[in-house]
């Protein structure tokens, strides 16, 4: 194989790879700037990769699968929404409640009903006509599959969402200072309930992108903790979408590279190369959190005193 | 006489949220066409149907029981250990590699050097997070989930490269294992049970932890940081070296947990490529178990057999009822959720009592001082 291949190659299975994380990270980014940790993010993930696989390998139907997933994601997304806008309850641990739960009951649902591990045949790749004609360029970025494209879509509309609309501003006012908002009028628990609910939705949604159009198949725990990375992704890239973006392809492209380092047999151990992007995480963290401030109210829960 | 009301009250709010957890389980199972009825029964018969039964039922309370006093102590500095996982890890393959290494010393010098490897080897793992966290600002949630999941890459080179079994070495299929450890280096075993020293150690400890956290300054420099740290600050104590030195020994007993897992249970390290392949979650269900005994080193210890006791009678319920294990993990889920949820009632009733004086020792409601490390960085 050429060097040009495998270069393409890395760079086509990195922009695949980052679509899960861009789903999972992206939500998560709206529930933190509104102040909401939320830390169930794998186990929503795994709750809706299983049921859009479910749905689209019993119905044959990709589009009832990935509406399964986003309809099992709301419900997580209200249930967490309840339980840390109502109860306030401490949220990273009530979070990983959530993920315990989501861990368990996808993999007692994929016991119970499927037994075995089965594939189905994921959204079609979509060849973009003319951009998708570009030599390298039109391989590398524009013949993916549709849930590929709607991630790295849905980067700039959470960037204009979060910064131009007043949707945006009052979500950002609810996390930097809720007794200020709600003095002005803004509803803490709506915006804090709609932040939660749409987290929940982009978390299944991200699950399904596995099952249903990356991987096609679903086995136990096949999230194997990148709904955590995710979490800390939002911090890398320190609550804006396009931070999060660079963070997601760095991780996807270091696990795409690791991918191709084991088919082209080359002798690095390859744990050292899986490491890589989470002691990066850490080192990235430390330089960036002594500039970058959170939003205020971040894991706080807010009483109005009544 | 009210105030004792209140503390039955605030320690019966974990039993209520298990029972209602268990209600939903419950609930599901009828939907999945199972007679919850037969189900917990043979989840019961599973845990305490036997001798061996509840000896097995000990030796799964028993890493649990550990990671949750890891866990006690890091709460109470309202520091939050996610990281039990990658401990237990790093805390197994240094207590391994004594074994194997040392195999001409005496068997009880071994075991001893292997716990406390263990010990180090999670305090090392469950310091660096609480170093960034005290010095760097670096949130510890997300600190140690990263290092769970370099933890596990460690674990899988060391078993595939250098640790692994000679034996396996020659043979194509490689199992990425070590070797056995000698027959002299394996702690004691209530025979013919599996039940092994390891639960004993865990129960001292609990006192030990106990003592520590209630009875000594540094205990009570831990809980006041927890507390509030700027009055910590104001009344002189170094908040944060105690914050390090909270998740040094939080992870420190994490790190024992593993040792013990391998001088008690496996008496030697596999890896199927997962962090729970080796732990089985106690990292995880730890946590679980500590907030279910209150955060309390005591209240931790009957904590631990009650979800030991869980996990292992999920298996017999798999056997009987044909319903996989991974309820119990579901389970589990719901349990954490609701004793945190549930906490606002103990909140609420801790706000009605603020003019009284604040001797008990409640812990500190999680929620209210987990983001100190924002004004701990600018002061």
């Amino acid at each position: 194989m050429t060097p040009e291949l495998v270069i393409i190659g890395i760079l086509t299975s990195g922009i695949r790879l980052a679509t899960p994380y861009l789903y999972a990270a992206i939500g998560e980014t709206f529930g933190q700037r509104s102040g909401v940790l939320n830390l169930g993010v794998d186990g929503q993930m795994l709750l809706g990769a299983f049921a859009g696989f479910y749905v689209a390998f019993t119905t044959g139907s990709l589009e009832l699968g990935l509406l399964a997933a986003i309809l099992v994601g709301a419900v997580m997304g209200l249930a967490m929404a309840f339980v840390t806008v109502n109860l306030q309850a401490e949220q990273g641990i009530s979070g990983i409640g959530f993920y315990l739960f989501g861990l368990g009951m996808s993999e007692l649902l994929f016991k119970m009903l499927l037994g075995t591990v089965e594939t189905v045949k994921g959204f079609p790749s979509l060849h973009i006509p003319f951009l998708g004609d570009i030599p390298v360029l039109g391989e590398i970025f524009f013949q993916h599959n549709v849930m590929v494209y709607g991630a790295f879509l849905l980067v700039p509309v959470a960037w204009f969402v979060l910064n131009k609309t007043t949707l945006g501003l009052k979500i950002h006012s609810v996390g930097e200072n809720p007794e200020a908002a709600d003095s002005l009028g803004v509803s803490v628990a709506r915006i804090r309930y709609f932040t939660i609910i749409l987290g929940g939705i982009l978390s299944g949604v991200a699950g399904a992108s596995l099952s249903i159009a990356l991987l096609n198949v679903f086995q136990q725990n096949m999230t194997s903790g990148l709904g955590f990375i995710a979490v800390a992704l939002v911090y890398f890239g320190a609550w804006r979408p396009w931070g999060v973006l660079a963070g997601a392809l760095l991780f996807s492209m270091v696990n795409s590279l690791q991918l191709w380092m084991q088919v082209l047999n080359i002798p690095i151990p390859t744990e050292i190369a899986i490491m890589l992007p989470y002691i990066l995480t850490i080192v990235v963290l430390v330089i960036t959190v002594s500039r970058v401030r959170s939003p205020s109210a971040l894991t706080k829960p807010f009483d109005r005193g009544e | 006489m009210r105030s004792r009301l209140d503390s039955l009250l605030d320690a019966l709010l974990p039993v209520f949220a298990t029972f209602a957890a268990l209600g939903v389980g419950a609930i599901m199972l009828f939907i999945l066409r199972v007679s919850p009825v037969e189900a917990y029964g043979a989840l019961w018969e599973g845990a305490f149907g036997s001798t061996n039964a509840m000896a097995e039922t000990l030796v799964k309370a028993t890493p649990l029981l550990l990671v949750g006093l890891g866990i006690c102590i890091a709460f109470r500095a309202s520091v939050i250990n996610i990281g039990g996982e990658g401990q237990m890890i790093i805390g197994g393959i240094l207590a391994t590699q004594i074994g194997l290494t040392f195999t001409d010393w005496p068997g009880w010098l071994v075991i001893f050097a292997a716990m406390v490897a263990g010990f180090l080897g999670g305090a090392l793992w469950g310091g660096i997070p609480g170093f960034l966290k005290a010095y760097f600002r670096v949130n510890e949630i997300l600190s140690t989930v990263m290092m769970n999941a370099i933890a596990v890459q460690v674990m899988n080179y060391m078993l595939r490269g250098p640790m692994i079994d000679p034996a396996q070495a020659e043979k194509a299929s490689k199992i990425p294992q070590t070797a056995r450890l000698l027959e002299a280096f394996r702690l004691p075993r209530w025979a013919p049970t599996r039940l092994h020293a390891g639960f004993l150690i865990a129960v001292v400890l609990a006192i030990l932890v106990y003592i520590l956290l209630w009875r000594t300054t540094l205990g009570y420099r831990i809980r006041a940081v927890g507390q509030n740290p700027h009055a910590a600050r104001y009344g002189g104590i170094r908040v944060r070296r105690h914050i390090v030195t909270a998740l040094l020994l939080s992870g420190a007993f994490a790190g024992l947990a593993g040792a013990i897992q391998v001088y008690g249970v496996n008496y030697r390290m596999i890896t199927d490529g997962s962090a729970s392949g080796f732990t089985g979650s106690a990292g995880f269900n730890g946590i679980v178990a500590a907030l279910f005994g209150q955060l309390h080193p005591i209240g931790t210890i009957p904590a631990s057999i009650f979800f030991g006791a869980l996990l292992v009678g999920a298996n017999k319920m798999q056997r009987v009822v044909q319903i996989p294990s991974a309820l119990i993990t579901a389970l589990n889920g719901l349990v954490v959720i609701f004793v945190v949820s549930s906490e606002i009632w103990r909140r609420r009733r801790q706000r009605q009592r603020l003019s009284r004086d604040e001797t008990d020792d409640a812990p500190p409601s999680i929620a209210e001082n987990i983001n100190t490390s924002k004004e701990e960085g600018s002061a």
